[in-house]
């Protein structure tokens, strides 16, 4: 019943590109705050390493942190002294994990009820989810299960590390993945790390591995990857789950939200579309308290998985994926709700070796806008929590708070809340746009902060594949259903540029140029044509909202 | 875990700031307890604790205002090395372990011990038991407690962060001591905080909690800070 016509649409494509003529994609400015990415770079480097290659990207290269540390050194002499100091990671508490022998023998006892054990695989908590996800280490114990106790999955996790050794050793190869009717297992291997997905969901390989490499990168901003190695270096049988405890809900919300939130398919961030006015007079705010703060790297403001602003030390920018970090780390955690805290966190594009100290705190009980102040200094709290309530103060008389929750509860007034009324084209259902340069991106239904509490909710009591009757759908939904599109977008062989799909059910177009990715659903039956003059004046729209839905230049302290 | 806070007691003549903390293990209820005490609620969805939480509240004690402030740490092993930063010039530190697990109490030993190594100044210890709503599960015997308080000279409390009992009892006392402690000006560290009152960013007179946590340049000299927080310091003393 699907009718592909990709052929057809090669021409229509030129047409496409003479009616955008404007200077610059919707979105486009000359500064980015983010790294330009394609979401596929991950995989581009997964699949071509080697073994030998695997081994060696994972040896560390010099030091963000430490460069940073540096400079400020440079023109404060007693600062530096402390700043030694302050390199002093977590990591100097090796003695600790010798004492951890204790532990290890949880999981022999368990070996020795083998029987019990292949009833538990067979148990309701693990038959019949749509996607497992494992984590041991290469001695094959258990780190991480998605679902069911690690404890008494020993014996799963010692099948895996067997599978994965048996490929590599005779033939220096590497296992990737094995494809079964309805089910594939994709396999990574990463430093100390065997990461394993098991999924009936429609998600590519590609896609699969990229989000196993999303908890690899959650356990390196824990850890730190100096850490990670060291540990293993040291013991290869430790029992990492003692040094991850209280951070395997980072790993449970990350995977939710990799299945539903378009930002961690299209690698970009989406924006809290604000008036252009307020969402300068916020970076103002932040500008104006923090530049005398030398050692502050990233002042970052965001609400509900999305980015309000972010100042940034000159020089460093930030990969979207470690601001999806960022975002999984405060939403899965309450605790930053009642009180400022003081935490090591580890970016791992910005810099795997090391922490980076936040200040994280939510500006105030009436505005669920969430500032995180970055610095390499471990003492820095006071400073940064005087430099919190500065910001607050001017925020809240400069009526930026309304403005922001405004947006967040999405009032009827603006345009970007309902934006599908406001561009007026009804056969639109859906989109979803990137602007490639700096990796942001806008759909036409973001979800609510409500609905993702719903659906977090909904997930957590089964996670079961389930066949619903869908009366309504979400952005979820489409987004769901534009995976494979997205897919063929990006395959390394042979990528797809436009592509147009008719069904009974919808009409997709999914289009990439050298600025942007779009992807529309519209209405079965949509004409070519038809589709192509909407998408026109979609483009339009967004090119007219554009200082509003992102963020069009890149502050510095 | 580590829960540090500063107190600060502005008496109509003499004002003194002091530094607490406290040190507890996962799992056994601190941010309960603080959020117990500080918000006058309870919640069951707390999540771990990711670093270190701040809090603030003042206390008043007679004609006395204590100004507490409370790090409250998390307490997962991996952020075992980061208590040093907390605990350092504390001046009281509450140990909290679960009654109901015999581990978390044996743990406590071990951060007694690295107080009485790392922190030269006196300290006011007090031993808390959490969760004791949960005396069917009881692991912890009150005597062994009692007993492990005392050769420690540190006050023994058990509380319910559920039931809200014990803990104003745990904070008053600790503020109780600490005022005593101030007087007797044995501790350099409270007395260099006398000056932080006249630090015009300090709202001496208002008892809100709000304001309270804006005096962040309180605890600076506690930080061993910068250059600018030195010359702060000097300025006050002076």
């Amino acid at each position: 019943m699907a009718s592909t016509s990709k052929d057809h649409v090669a021409e229509n494509e030129e047409a496409l590109n003479e009616k955008v003529a404007t200077d610059l994609e919707p979105g486009a400015c000359l500064e980015s705050i983010l790294n330009p990415t394609d979401s596929f770079e991950e995989f581009a480097s997964e699949i071509s390493t080697s073994l030998e290659d695997r081994k060696t990207s994972l040896t560390i290269k010099s030091s963000t942190i430490s460069e940073i540390q540096n400079e400020i050194g440079d023109s404060s002499k007693e600062s530096s002294l402390r700043e030694t100091k302050s390199s002093d990671n977590l990591q100097a508490k090796n003695e600790s994990m010798s004492a951890s022998a204790s532990n290890s023998n949880l999981l022999e006892e368990n070996e020795e009820e083998s029987d019990e054990k292949d009833d538990y695989l067979q148990s309701p908590e693990l038959v019949n989810k749509e996607k497992h996800v494992f984590i041991l280490s290469s001695a094959g114990k258990p780190i991480y299960s998605r679902y069911g106790n690690e404890d008494k999955l020993a014996g799963l996790c010692g099948v895996i590390q067997a599978l994965v050794s048996v490929v590599e050793e005779p033939n220096q190869d590497i296992l990737r993945s094995i494809n079964t009717k309805d089910c594939k297992a994709v396999f990574l291997v990463k430093g100390p790390l065997i990461l394993v997905t098991v999924s009936k969901s429609n998600e590519s390989e590609t896609q699969l591995v990229l989000q196993l490499t999303y908890a690899f990168n959650q356990i390196v901003s824990v850890l730190t990857l100096t850490q990670l190695n060291r540990i293993f270096e040291q013991r290869r049988n430790y029992d990492l789950r003692r040094l991850l405890s209280g951070a395997e809900r980072l790993i449970d919300h990350l995977f939710i939200f990799m299945e539903k939130d378009p930002a961690f398919l299209l690698g970009a961030v989406r924006c809290l579309p604000l008036p252009e006015k307020a969402r300068e007079n916020i970076t103002q705010a932040i500008t104006s308290t923090c530049n005398k703060i030398r050692d502050l790297v990233f002042a970052i403001m965001i609400a509900g998985n999305q980015l309000i602003t972010l100042v940034r030390m000159k020089k460093y920018t930030l990969h979207p994926s470690d601001i999806h970090l960022l975002f999984n780390l405060v939403r899965s955690s309450e605790s930053f709700k009642t009180a400022e805290s003081w935490t090591p966190i580890c970016l791992p594009k910005f810099d795997a070796t090391g922490f980076l100290h936040g200040h994280v705190s939510y500006i105030s009980e009436d505005c669920q806008a969430c500032l995180l102040l970055l610095t390499v200094q471990r003492d820095a709290f006071f400073p940064l929590s005087q430099a919190k309530h500065t910001i607050a103060e001017k925020l809240r008389r400069s009526n930026c708070l309304v403005a922001i929750n405004d947006a967040l509860n999405r009032n009827k007034e603006l345009p970007t809340t309902n934006p599908l009324k406001h561009i007026g084209i009804p056969e639109i259902r859906h989109f979803m746009y990137k602007c490639k340069s700096t990796a942001q991106l806008f759909t036409s239904d973001p979800i609510s902060l409500d609905r993702l509490q719903d659906y977090r909710l909904r997930h957590k009591e089964g996670g079961d594949i389930t066949v619903k009757k869908i009366e309504k759908l979400s952005d979820i939904d489409y987004v769901r259903n534009y995976r494979q599109f997205c897919n063929q977008i990006h395959c390394i062989s042979t990528p797809a540029k436009l592509i147009f799909r008719s069904n009974s059910h919808d009409t997709v177009l999914a289009w990439v140029t050298n600025g942007f990715e779009l992807y529309v659903t519209f209405d079965p039956l949509m004409e070519k044509d038809h589709a192509i003059r909407a998408v026109d004046r979609l483009l339009h729209w967004i090119k007219k909202e554009e200082q509003r839905i992102f963020i069009m230049n890149a502050p510095t302290f | 875990m580590a829960v540090q806070g500063w107190h600060q007691t502005p008496l109509p003549s003499v004002a003194t700031k002091l530094l607490t903390k406290s040190l507890l293990l996962p799992g056994v209820g601190k941010t309960s307890l603080v959020v117990r005490y500080i918000g006058k609620m309870f919640s069951k969805h707390i999540s771990p604790t990711i670093g270190a939480s701040f809090f603030t509240c003042n206390i008043n004690l007679d004609d006395a205002r204590i100004k507490l402030q409370v790090w409250d740490t998390a307490g997962q092993e991996r952020f075992r090395s980061m208590a040093p930063m907390y605990y350092r010039n504390a001046n009281a530190a509450l140990l909290v372990y679960d009654i109901t697990s015999a581990n978390s109490f044996a743990s406590i030993k071990g951060w007694v011990k690295e107080l009485q190594n790392n922190v030269p100044e006196p300290m006011i210890l007090s031993l808390v038991g959490n969760k004791s709503d949960l005396e069917d599960n009881r692991a912890v015997t009150q005597s062994e407690a009692v007993q492990y308080a005392a050769s420690i000279g540190a006050a023994y409390c058990e509380t319910s962060a559920l039931h809200d009992q014990g803990i104003d009892q745990v904070f008053l006392n600790t503020a109780t001591e600490l005022l005593n402690l101030s007087s007797s000006s044995l501790v350099a560290s409270l007395r260099s905080y006398d000056s932080t009152d006249y630090d015009e960013k300090l709202p001496i007179g208002i008892p809100s909690e709000e304001k309270a946590t804006h005096t962040g340049k309180i605890e600076l000299p506690a930080w061993t800070g910068d250059v600018k927080h030195g010359e702060l310091q000097r300025s006050m003393c002076c």
